[in-house]
């Protein structure tokens, strides 16, 4: 079972998250004007990285809180944890 | 290449059995082919052979990093149907029960095809209406699909929890009586060592590190055996998609998921069906000798592990004793896990690419296995004749862009929606 840190409550595991896929992914911005491609972008396409994968997940039996999270995809080590107002740096 | 057959079989039988012919060779690669084929499981060993059985074209290399069959062919649970409602869907997966039912046939090689009849458990009255509504699509598209009511599902399956006060009470069900399983190695081995008469390189351990693309057209791929050239490469590696789509600067509608499986210690014959419970995911038969096979959802997030968490093997089992309370007194045997390339709506993609001369298939969520022959067949189409054939036409990687999603489930890579 992983154990993910929330940023507000310490350590959990697992089973209090649930996933919110690539934390990378940005929305366009509200009423600008931009083409097909670029929704397509945001909506469908990712690149799925094997190895460091930042991510959002919410911990929803707990803060309910959305967080970012730092995990290996392939080994599932995690090394950070961020509130989601927090920029990957 | 010998024939098995029972002649042959008693032949060999005065020798010991020592002096059958290798099912497949080990070549080395080749400078140049006129096809590679990246990817040496399931859906990559049966476009080689209907590329050289129908298209007549044997000058190709199958390249795996491993071995053959080492990945999503040898981790599925088996399970072979057409119960789609989207015609895309039903058309493309009917086309291939036809080719499971000549497969053993065809390939001289025994897949052990058993259709034993998928069952759906509905349990509730608007998911009876859903199934009495997939069930007419179904027939309309030339598939069988009988609508079951409690009385006749109880008939079939009497182990299944028909007490009262259940929270999912089984309300009937929705079976395609075509449907069934097969040994899913020997359609791997079946491929490869018919691939492998008709002039088929199989080579194995061999890794791709990058892609040779010049002018918009592929020119070859450069390997952990050194580089080959080919004038059409078509990529069938399912769960390692992502990664090779970053070695040629795409990004596509993908996710690389984990899904699990597993088997309970070996019992006497009691379930003669594939049945899915219909409140949850779960998915159950019975193998041969005698485990019950057991599946259900995705971990959940992005994963390169091929290795599970107990969480989700603990909510798909308790899924699994919810429908058949009787596999509470089974002992787990085997747990193992595979790494899905999921799309995000659901269903497959079997087109060209941006560039010349390459080809993709992959995005095939929990259905690879069923899909096999169908995806070899179609896809080997797609990479001889340089089109999609009218079968694989719904399976385009456009339709993410134009908005023509082939929402079968509509789940994708979001288990949380269902």
């Amino acid at each position: 079972m992983l154990h993910i840190k929330c940023p507000h409550c310490g350590m959990r595991s697992q089973n209090e998250f649930s996933y919110g896929g690539d934390a990378s992914i940005k929305r366009p911005e509200l009423g600008k004007e931009i083409s097909d491609q670029d929704w397509d972008n945001f909506v469908y396409n990712r690149k799925s990285l094997r190895g460091k994968h930042w991510e959002l997940w919410q911990h929803i039996s707990g803060c309910r809180q959305w967080i970012k999270v730092e995990r290996d995809t392939s080994t599932h080590e995690i090394f950070n944890t961020l509130k989601a107002n927090e920029d990957i740096s | 290449m010998q024939k098995y057959s029972i002649f042959n079989l008693v032949k060999n039988a005065f020798s010991n059995h020592e002096n059958w012919d290798l099912a497949w060779k080990d070549p080395t690669p080749k400078k140049e082919y006129d096809v590679v084929i990246i990817g040496g499981g399931g859906h990559g060993l049966a476009t080689a052979y209907y590329l050289a059985k129908e298209h007549n074209i044997t000058n190709v290399a199958i390249i795996e990093k491993g071995w053959i069959g080492g990945g999503n062919v040898g981790r599925n649970t088996t399970i072979i149907r057409s119960n789609y409602m989207h015609d895309d869907n039903a058309l493309f997966s009917e086309f291939g029960m036809d080719l499971w039912r000549k497969m053993s046939q065809d390939l001289n090689y025994n897949v052990m095809f058993s259709p034993r009849g998928i069952i759906n458990l509905a349990h509730s009255d608007a998911q009876m209406n859903v199934y009495a509504r997939r069930g007419n699509s179904m027939r309309l598209n030339g598939i069988d699909a009988v609508l079951l009511n409690r009385e006749e599902v109880k008939e079939i399956i009497p182990m299944a929890d028909f007490t009262e006060n259940v929270r999912f009470p089984i309300f009937g069900g929705l079976m395609q009586p075509s449907a069934g399983t097969a040994r899913h190695d020997a359609v791997a081995w079946g491929y490869a060592r018919q691939a492998d008469s008709m002039g088929v390189d199989i080579i194995q351990n061999c890794e791709v590190i990058g892609f040779d693309v010049s002018g918009g057209k592929i020119k070859g791929v450069r390997t952990s055996r050194g580089d080959i050239k080919a004038k059409k490469i078509g990529l069938c590696v399912a769960g390692s998609t992502n990664i090779l789509a970053e070695k040629l600067n795409m990004t596509l509608p993908i996710e690389t998921h984990l899904l699990q499986a597993c088997v309970s210690e070996p019992v006497k014959p009691v379930l003669d069906r594939v049945v899915t419970f219909g409140a949850g995911h779960f998915y159950i038969s019975q193998s041969d000798k005698g485990e019950m096979v057991m599946g259900g959802d995705l971990d959940g997030y992005n994963s390169y592990a091929q290795r599970g968490n107990l969480p989700t093997l603990q909510h798909v089992l308790t899924e699994g004793i919810a429908m058949m309370p009787f596999l509470s007194k089974l002992k787990m045997l085997r747990t193992w896990g595979g790494i899905m390339d999921m799309s995000m709506d659901g269903s497959p993609i079997i087109d060209k690419t941006h560039i010349e001369g390459l080809y993709l298939n992959c995005g095939w969520c929990y259905g690879g296995f069923k899909a096999t022959p169908a995806s070899g067949w179609t896809f080997a189409h797609t990479i001889a004749q340089d089109r999609v054939h009218e079968l694989n036409a719904g399976y385009s990687l456009n339709r993410f862009n134009t908005g023509h999603l082939l929402d079968e489930k509509g789940l994708g890579t979001k288990t949380w929606i269902s």
